[in-house]
């Protein structure tokens, strides 16, 4: 069966006007958060239990149950939206903010008032500077609408709703980094627990949730969570937004159905390798995600069958790589990915990713000695789980599982060693 | 540098560096969010946005209008990358080398833009123009790899020939004004 597209996520696009508050109503935008508004909070968590619904930002956390954890009857309670995409290879919230931000404003609106929180701060990365532009053209709509502000399309619920841009700090889509940022201090993370849920945002209970996750509420509340759960498999629900790029012919974004797609379908959604090569190597959930062979290409894109691969969905984001591509230096230009985006905060990863980033470049110019590659093992073992928090831990996934499978490729580089690729007369620009 | 001492003396007048436009802003920031501190980034990105980068003065004039510390206002101004310490050219270019674009050709685009513009990446342009610098942060446009942005615009599917047409449209631009 040939590779097909599923729109829930992005149903509406291509609607005129969309992004225009009255685009959006004349699609039945909004129509959601008044229905949200006649169910409690209660119903409405209920809903998108049923619906299975998992955090779109990289983590998968079970959506309604991070919502549960909220102490009871504490006030006020904040709700944030991670619109701070960085993820190496990720351009999913992007295209939602840019195709259709009312969307993601009704689905937060519907979230404050399931978690009957007072405001909503959407945190969008600094270089969204266009995007920022256009949420708080939308924001004005939605008071202007009467959807946000004292009374919520009427109702005795308020809630502001606040767009923060941040300035160019990675480390910032981590939820508590994020939470200090939105303080108004330097972006880094709290040590958990307490979670945010019951000390967050100023000390109270707070809830962070991806642009797409809450991108999928307007749909999930109109249709009901059992609808959105029939869309994918029972493990993994609902549609979702991946991200194709690198070597294909059409990268771009595809919204699939979860676990009954695999990753040889999106490859195929985004035209297949470019003509002429064949694929060499795969990285599901973007940079930070460990890299997987051709012989994965038939998994599902179900949570569990890419774990038990040694590999995670992650953000969503699909990096193809066809035999041109050196690993070493994907491996390199990760490493100082991270390198350059660790907050400094803990000694593990400020350091861990500066001796990982040193030595890559020595493997990379031919210098490293062959016992370096037992040391850069070393370096990123002493990190993995070691660090405060999951930046540094994932600055190790890629480059060692690349050297687990292209162990042969590294070796080569060492002690005044040849790239073999680039032997070949090809490197990977 | 202004310390802190300097900066709790300074007068909340219009004398300074911040235009009243900027400070309304600020104002308007601060006023949004249930703590005053909360309104340091985007006091900063007004102050950027006014001066085309963050001076001390401004750090210490954004630390006044928020009663805080010049030196808290230092410290996040400096933990993001997208605040100025120094005035960039009139266009700020970043060339992302991530791996979706640095498989497309980034570094091939970076070196022509080096060329062209007679700069090091992290140099500016002799006539002030442009700033270019390639950034290890993706930003975002994997799908139209190659990528760059210009200020605030990401420009996608990048060639040779196209970067040279928006060169020469943004000179032309800026002589025009």
């Amino acid at each position: 069966m040939a590779a097909q597209e599923r729109r829930v996520l992005t149903r509406h696009l291509g609607s005129p006007d969309l992004t225009s508050l009255a685009g959006y109503e004349a699609v039945g935008g909004y129509a959601s958060l008044r229905q949200a508004l006649t169910m409690t909070p209660e119903a409405i968590t209920e809903q998108v239990r049923a619906s299975g619904l998992r955090g779109r930002g990289g983590a998968a956390f079970p959506t309604a149950t991070k919502w549960s954890f909220l102490p009871k009857g504490v006030f006020p309670r904040y709700l944030c939206v991670n619109a701070d995409e960085s993820e190496p290879g990720c351009f999913k919230d992007r295209v939602l903010l840019e195709s259709n931000p009312h969307q993601l404003l009704e689905g937060t609106l519907i979230a404050a008032f399931a978690l009957q929180a007072s405001h909503a701060f959407i945190y969008i990365r600094g270089e969204y500077r266009a995007q920022r532009e256009l949420l708080e053209r939308c924001v004005d709509e939605a008071y202007r609408g009467g959807y946000a502000g004292a009374s919520v399309a009427g109702s005795d619920f308020a809630c502001e709703l606040i767009v923060h841009g941040g300035a160019g700090a990675y480390i910032c889509g981590e939820e508590t980094a994020l939470l200090d940022s939105l303080e108004g201090l330097r972006g880094q993370p709290r040590l958990k627990p307490p979670f945010p849920a019951v000390r967050g945002l100023y000390g109270q209970p707070t809830v962070v949730n991806n642009v797409e996750t809450l991108s999928n509420l307007p749909y999930i509340v109109e249709h009901g969570g059992d609808a959105y759960a029939a869309l994918g498999t029972a493990a993994s629900p609902g549609t979702r937004l991946f991200c194709v790029s690198g070597h294909v012919e059409r990268p771009g974004t595809f919204e699939v159905p979860m676990g009954t797609t695999s990753l040889a379908d999106l490859v195929e959604l985004a035209g297949g390798v470019r003509t002429g090569h064949r694929l060499k190597a795969l990285q599901p959930g973007g940079g930070s995600m460990q890299v997987l062979g051709p012989e994965h290409l038939d998994l599902p894109l179900d949570f569990k069958a890419v774990a038990d691969a040694g590999s995670s969905l992650g953000a969503g984001a699909l990096v193809v790589m066809d035999e041109t591509t050196c690993l070493v230096e994907v491996s390199m230009r990760l490493v100082d990915f991270y390198h350059h985006e660790s907050c400094g905060k803990c000694v593990p990863c400020r350091e861990g990713t500066y001796f990982e980033s040193r030595l890559m470049h020595r493997l990379e110019a031919g210098l490293a000695s062959s016992d370096e590659l037992a040391t850069l093992a070393e370096i990123c073992e002493h990190m993995d789980g070691r660090c405060f928090c999951p930046l540094g831990d994932t600055a190790t996934w890629f480059v060692m599982s690349a050297y687990r499978m292209f162990g042969d490729e590294f070796r080569a580089h060492c002690g005044a060693g040849e790239c073999p690729v680039r032997a070949r007369g090809r490197r990977v620009a | 540098m202004a310390t802190v001492a300097e900066a709790a003396g300074t007068p909340a007048a219009s004398t300074g560096v911040l235009s009243h436009a900027t400070r309304e802003r600020i104002r308007t920031a601060r006023a949004r969010y249930p703590s005053p501190r909360s309104a340091a980034l985007p006091a900063l990105w007004a102050a950027q946005d006014q001066l085309g980068h963050v001076p001390a003065e401004a750090m210490a004039e954004v630390a006044d209008e928020l009663g805080i510390g010049a030196a808290e206002v230092e410290a996040v101004a400096t933990f993001y990358a997208m605040y100025f310490r120094r005035p960039p050219g009139r266009h700020f270019i970043q060339v992302c080398t991530n791996v979706s674009c640095a498989l497309r050709g980034a570094d091939d685009l970076l070196r022509h833009l080096e060329q062209r513009l007679g700069v090091a990446d992290g140099g500016t342009s002799a006539d002030g123009c442009f700033t270019l610098e390639s950034t290890v942060e993706c930003l975002g446009a994997c799908g139209g790899a190659p990528a760059l942005q210009v200020d605030r615009y990401s420009h996608e599917d990048c060639t040779a020939e196209r970067v040279d047409q928006l060169l020469d449209r943004l000179r032309a631009e800026g002589a025009g004004s």
